[in-house]
């Protein structure tokens, strides 16, 4: 049942060095602000799981939380590179990290098997191409058709992380618009976190899409407006794509990041870091770098 | 009256617009595939479909979406759904005429590298990743392919297939639903798939670009059609409808802090 608590007490209840972990939220509602509380934590050893690293585990991995990375597509959306992820790739910086590479179906096949509670999943996909020999597929016969189909195998991850617009106060949780690859994930998972924009008496969707989480399969409900930032809440918040595009400069030099981080996320809480938002000096670095 | 001047990447995604036909469904790769999507429904193509991975299905963006996850992609939708449904029903399906895909590489066969330059094991660059495009690029009914002709580009080899066009050895599509790429559109010609070879040859110009200027772009040696077509430049109305796409789109992204 999903009880009520501080952001900081979940994640040092939940996640755990060397955990399975997967913050996840298609380019929406992505869950920021309980990355940031994984660093300020100095997890280390986590396997990442997400299909698109995006900014949060460029963060995490430049500040040394990921032993392995699991995913699909590890772009700066709409910018660029994951400096940071490349950095790590190419020069084993800040230490040498594992990754191990799907297809966005494929990453989305494996995460309904976890929830599905089988093995594994299937999808036509990966024939021919260079992932085959690369990654965690094997290839299996139908055994109604004969037809050869790829087999991908399930993702449980230890905890999954995402972030959702509303809870009711029983805890039940209400997510609406892009929900990308969330209700599959944190069903596969074996603890849940959900960070909240809102506590509110009755679910009340502001969007298409509308799905809910059953307070009984969530672990902990955390209050954190604003968790989603430089991602978005639909019905609350928009991208901040000016962020994006900064995170470009940030990223790209080691030394910058680590001020960056140091200054933004270590030594400060995440009301510290929105009002380093709201007056606008988050953006300064990359402008005086 | 004279011809509007455009530059090399307006021809490219005016072409590309031009070959996506009203009522098709079209599954979206960002970038230079979304502009040329979008840019057909606002011109020549207005009942295309367009759907991109984030699940959003059926989206009429009035700017273009910086991520495949805007927001603005979600209030435009017709119907949004997860990911996993997005890939497995409407995908995997065969719900999709079109594939609209771009990369970092690509080989006389039509094969797209978005994975690495250089060896796996230690990349020279490591790009982001396949995405949706495998998927897309195996059960899309077709694929248009829009990438900037250069000699880095256009590869002998890829570097690693992560998009199948038809395989290395162009031996073809077996195990696969949907029919490969179709055309590729550049910012200095057209090519189009043999009909028995299936190797990438040159069936277009753009307005002032010279075969030599294509080969020299090449990273193979490459095959010419006979009869090679000379593209229609682009219109004033398509010129403005484009631009004004641009425009809305910068002011947008940059006004969204």
């Amino acid at each position: 049942m999903g009880q009520f608590t501080s952001l900081s007490d979940a994640i040092s209840d939940l996640v755990y060095d060397g955990a399975a972990v997967a913050l996840e939220g298609f380019t929406h509602l992505i869950p920021f602000a309980a990355g940031h509380e994984v660093i300020r934590q100095s997890k280390k050893e986590l396997t990442l799981i997400r299909l698109t690293p995006d900014v949060i585990y460029d963060q995490m991995i430049g500040m040394g939380c990921a032993r392995k990375l699991v995913f699909s597509w590890g772009g700066n959306p709409g910018v660029g590179s994951l400096h940071r992820l490349r950095d790590a790739v190419e020069n084993a910086h800040p230490g040498p990290l594992e990754i191990e590479e799907h297809s966005h179906a494929g990453m989305a096949a494996r995460y309904s098997a976890g929830a599905s509670g089988l093995p594994f999943g299937v999808l036509r996909g990966y024939l021919g191409t260079d992932l085959e020999e690369r990654t965690n597929v094997a290839r299996i016969e139908c055994p109604f058709t004969g037809e050869s189909l790829s087999a991908v195998p399930a993702i449980n991850p230890d905890v999954t992380v995402i972030h959702a617009q509303q809870a009711d106060r029983k805890g039940n949780i209400g997510i609406w618009g892009i929900t990308g690859v969330q209700r599959e994930i944190a069903l596969a998972a074996r603890a849940v976190l959900v960070t909240v924009e809102e506590i509110v008496d009755d679910l009340q969707p502001r969007g298409p899409n509308f799905a809910v989480l059953p307070a009984w399969t969530v672990d902990a409900v955390a209050h954190v407006p604003r968790g989603s930032h430089p991602s978005y809440s639909m019905g609350y918040t928009t991208r901040d794509n000016p962020f994006y595009t900064m995170w470009d400069v940030i990223s790209r030099d080691r030394s910058l990041f680590d001020d960056w981080m140091k200054e933004y996320i270590l030594s400060r809480d995440f009301d510290g870091y929105l009002a380093a938002l709201d007056d606008g000096s988050i953006l300064e670095m990359a402008s005086n770098g | 009256m004279g011809e509007p001047a455009y530059t090399t990447d307006e021809i490219m995604s005016i072409v590309a617009s031009r070959q996506l036909r009203d009522g098709q469904v079209c599954f979206v790769g960002i970038g230079l595939p979304s502009e040329a999507a979008n840019l057909a429904r606002l011109s020549s193509a207005p009942d295309v479909v367009l759907i991109y991975e984030s699940g959003t299905i059926g989206t009429k963006p009035d700017v273009l979406p910086l991520s495949i996850g805007d927001g603005e992609l979600a209030e435009q939708a017709e119907l949004v759904v997860g990911v996993p449904e997005v890939f497995a029903y409407w995908l995997q399906a065969g719900r999709v005429d079109v594939g609209f895909l771009s990369a970092a590489q690509i080989d006389r066969f039509g094969n797209l590298n978005s994975t690495v330059i250089g060896s796996y094991e230690k990349p020279g660059v490591r790009l982001p990743g396949a995405g949706g495009a495998p998927e897309i690029a195996s059960s899309a009914g077709e694929v248009i392919v829009m990438l900037r002709h250069t000699k880095r580009s256009f590869v002998e080899e890829v570097d690693f297939v992560t998009s199948v066009g038809f395989g290395r050895d162009g031996g073809g599509r077996e195990g696969h639903l949907g029919s490969g790429p179709s055309i590729v559109i550049t910012d200095l010609a057209v090519l189009e798939p043999d009909p028995k070879t299936r190797e990438l040859t040159v069936t277009g110009l753009h307005p002032g670009v010279d075969v030599d200027t294509v080969r020299d772009s090449t990273g193979w040696n490459l095959a010419v059609a006979d009869d090679l077509v000379i593209t229609e430049p682009p219109t004033g109305e398509e010129l403005a409808i484009l631009r004004g796409l641009k425009e809305r789109t910068a002011a947008a992204h940059a006004a969204q802090a």
